[in-house]
């Protein structure tokens, strides 16, 4: 696709690129956007023209879009100019071999957590490609996953190494506009993971990223591809952190999954970056777009989330059915507490005959927080016998949250056979002295109902990380109740 | 065991206990009777420590200790049992989940161990047993889609399981069919002991005729005007309340 005018803008650019390479020798860029940091961002992790060439086409897309209004959320217009698109730790050549060569701060940070990436890696059997703000500095287990032909490495490096797989699927799940974050992402995603299970494996193990959010003032793009060829299948976790901080910080994030023929990827979130403190101060503005395009026969993707974290959250996690008899899967936790505000929820769109998708979405609201479910079930004309269920429930503790349902459905096609449920309960304050009376403390009680309600989205997740997040839907309640 | 004197007690700005005094030792059984709105309830829930019960006058003691100074956790782990006349629904958690939360919170007050997993539900097991409780209740949701005999009964299993050494049981008559009330009875009886003392608050004899009380209290306007044996009560199903009332403001 290149044509005359943009081999001279290329010509325009590697000027520009010159002029950047004292300034790129710094830690991070300095705050600001335009075409010459997405060209910085580029050079930095050398990446060929191709992709260049698609970031600045994202940039200047986005240049012409709206940051969008309609989320049932409330926050001061983001700056994007006061925003570091680019941060690196210490000396990018001299990057960690191995866990011993990790900073011990990080490690630190991972044990206070209950992830010791060591005992977890050992034990678990997990590969790890820890995200250290933009810049993988951990990968294990390389060799037992090269040994089954799976590629997993971080996004920068499956440009340089596999660049025909990244080619030929980055962005066709999301495309570069498909909304003004995704625009963003596109521009200047600085790192993030790559799979390719190939066809007919089954993942000897459970893959695992933790993404922290590290340096102050710096926006995170990440952006993940994941690809299921034909018969295989993966179990993906990913696990976020934040250290505490008052300023707010923009995360943007793009994740896109492709299943092929009979391919299935099941997906879990733990996310529970800085959500602010009690007054609301600080905390992560989370827009990401996750997305999962079943595009072969009998394939499936099932996302499993719990989301205790960010103080603003915008998220759709999503699927295509577009394969036959493909299946698409959202389980949901949410909690918002304090001041925290978000607006999740989930799209299925229905495009093959005979897909199925189930949404079950468990919102638990405390304090003063507001939280929405928002999810679009649309069955297309061509998408004979599709079926959704959906389940929504709503709990909240206290009298000064909020909970909000906006189904939205789109029915194209009349075999389709769609449910929905809705309910919202509050932890009333009998059940609490009921279970106060069986001598179980109020802190425990709200717990066990808590944990009770989510219950049927625990168990979608793989079990070590089930408990996990049971234990920071426990801290993250702390406090909510008298 | 169990000391009221001179209780006071008011929901908001309406007073319900005035000058309420009750004395229940170790091995006896007290029935609570007395028309709607005469207070039986508001006791149960004072003595429990429910929050919406503001204590203005007198004092309660349980084992020589004040009461009314402890959590309504702490009551129960010191053995203060008190089953519910409208049991709460907690969808999603099971029973067998509360109730081992429950008996661990009381045997670590105690200062023992957790109980093992195959000596708790063989525990629960028998225990259901004998109260006609089909085993599948333990993976129920708390008294989630349960009738009105099923959560009753469900409360004397917690009863059965957490071994209190005061049991007060409000209106768990009410609403039963026969073959209730008598599962209900034969988990009251069982519980009987030297040790322990059982409070029934009821409306009507008939939870009288399974469980034999030691006394008979009427309760009328917040306040105990007559004590007497079993055979009150007869007398009550009888004349009705009415007398009493008459009895008491003259």
């Amino acid at each position: 696709m290149a044509t005359e005018s943009e081999n001279l803008e290329s010509l325009v650019n590697r000027r520009y690129e010159h002029g950047f390479v004292t300034d790129i020798a710094t830690e991070s860029l300095p705050p600001g956007l335009d075409e010459d940091v997405v060209r910085a961002i580029s050079a930095r992790k050398k990446e060929p023209e191709w992709l260049l060439e698609w970031r600045l086409q994202a940039y200047r897309q986005w240049l012409e879009m709206e940051e969008p209004e309609w989320a049932h959320i409330h926050y001061p217009k983001i700056n994007y100019d006061e925003i570091s698109y680019y941060a690196a730790p210490k000396s990018d050549d001299d990057r960690p071999k191995s866990l011993d060569e990790v900073d011990p701060k990080l490690l630190e940070t991972y044990d206070k957590l209950g992830i010791p990436l060591h005992e977890r890696a050992r034990l678990a059997g997990v590969a790890v490609d820890a995200v250290f703000d933009s810049v993988s500095v951990a990968t294990t287990f390389k060799g037992k996953l090269a040994d089954a032909g799976v590629i997993f490495c971080s996004f920068s490096e499956a440009v340089i190494e596999h660049p025909e797989l990244v080619r030929k699927y980055l962005g066709t799940v999301v495309p570069r506009r498909d909304n003004y974050f995704a625009a963003l992402n596109s521009a200047v995603f600085s790192d993030g993971s790559f799979v390719y299970i190939p066809k007919g494996v089954r993942c000897p193990m459970e893959l695992s990223t933790y993404f922290r959010i590290n340096a102050a003032n710096t926006g995170q793009f990440e952006r993940t591809l994941i690809v299921a060829d034909e018969g295989s299948y993966v179990s993906y976790l990913e696990g976020c952190t934040a250290p505490m901080r008052d300023e707010n910080q923009l995360h943007a994030a793009i994740v896109e999954l492709v299943t092929l023929d009979d391919a299935e990827i099941k997906y879990s979130t733990v996310q529970n970056w800085y959500p602010g403190d009690e007054n609301g101060v600080g905390g992560i503005y989370n827009f990401v777009t996750k997305r999962g395009d079943c595009r072969g026969a009998n394939s499936k993707i099932s996302w499993t989330q719990v989301e205790t974290g960010s103080a603003i959250t915008w998220k759709y996690p999503s699927c295509i059915l577009r394969g036959e008899n493909s299946v698409g899967e959202f389980y949901s936790v949410a909690v918002t507490n304090n001041l925290q505000q978000a607006d999740t929820g989930t799209k299925m769109i229905h495009i093959g005959r005979n897909t199925r998708s189930t949404i079950v979405s468990k919102g638990i609201s405390a304090g003063r927080a507001q939280q929405s479910y928002r999810g679009l079930v649309r069955v297309m004309p061509q998408a004979v016998g599709a079926r959704n269920h959906t389940q929504c429930d709503s709990l909240l503790i206290g009298k000064d949250c909020g909970a909000h349902t906006f189904p939205y459905m789109e029915i194209k096609n009349p075999s389709a056979k769609i449910e929905h449920e809705a309910t919202t309960s509050k932890i009333s304050a009998n059940q609490l002295f009921y279970c106060r009376q069986r001598g179980i403390s109020e802190e425990d009680a709200v717990n066990m109902i808590v944990n009770g309600f989510c219950k049927e989205v625990f168990k979608e997740l793989p079990m070590e990380f089930a408990v996990e997040a049971q234990a920071l839907l426990n801290v993250s309640l702390e406090g909510a109740v008298g | 065991m169990l000391e009221i004197k001179n209780l006071r007690s008011r929901i908001g700005d309406t007073e319900i206990l005035r000058g309420l005094s009750l004395s229940v030792n170790a091995g006896e059984v007290h029935a609570i009777m007395g028309p709607n709105g005469s207070g039986k309830s508001t006791l149960a829930q004072v003595v429990a420590g429910h929050q919406d019960y503001e204590v203005t006058d007198g004092s309660v003691t349980f084992k020589g200790n004040d009461l009314l100074e402890l959590e309504p956790e702490e009551r129960a782990r010191e053995g203060i049992f008190l089953g519910f006349q409208y049991p709460v629904e907690i969808p999603g958690v099971n029973n067998a989940y509360l109730l081992k939360a429950a008996l661990n919170a009381k045997r670590k007050h105690q200062g023992l161990g957790e109980i093992d997993a195959f000596e708790f539900l063989k525990m629960a097991r028998e225990k259901m047993a004998s109260l006609g409780m089909d085993p599948k209740f333990l993976n129920r949701g708390v008294n989630e889609g349960f009738s009105g005999g099923e959560k009753k009964r469900n409360e004397i299993l917690q009863m059965a399981m957490l071994e209190p050494e005061l049991a007060i049981l409000d209106e768990t008559d009410s609403g039963l069919d026969i073959d209730a009330l008598k599962a209900v009875a034969t988990g009251v009886n069982a519980l009987r002991s030297p040790d322990r003392a059982i409070v029934l608050v009821t409306h009507y004899q008939r939870l009288l005729d399974y469980i034999e009380p030691d006394f008979v209290h009427v309760l009328s306007e917040g306040r105990i005007v007559k004590s007497g044996d079993k055979t009150l009560a007869f007398e009550l199903e009888e004349k009705g309340y009415d007398w009493l009332r008459e009895a008491a403001s003259a």
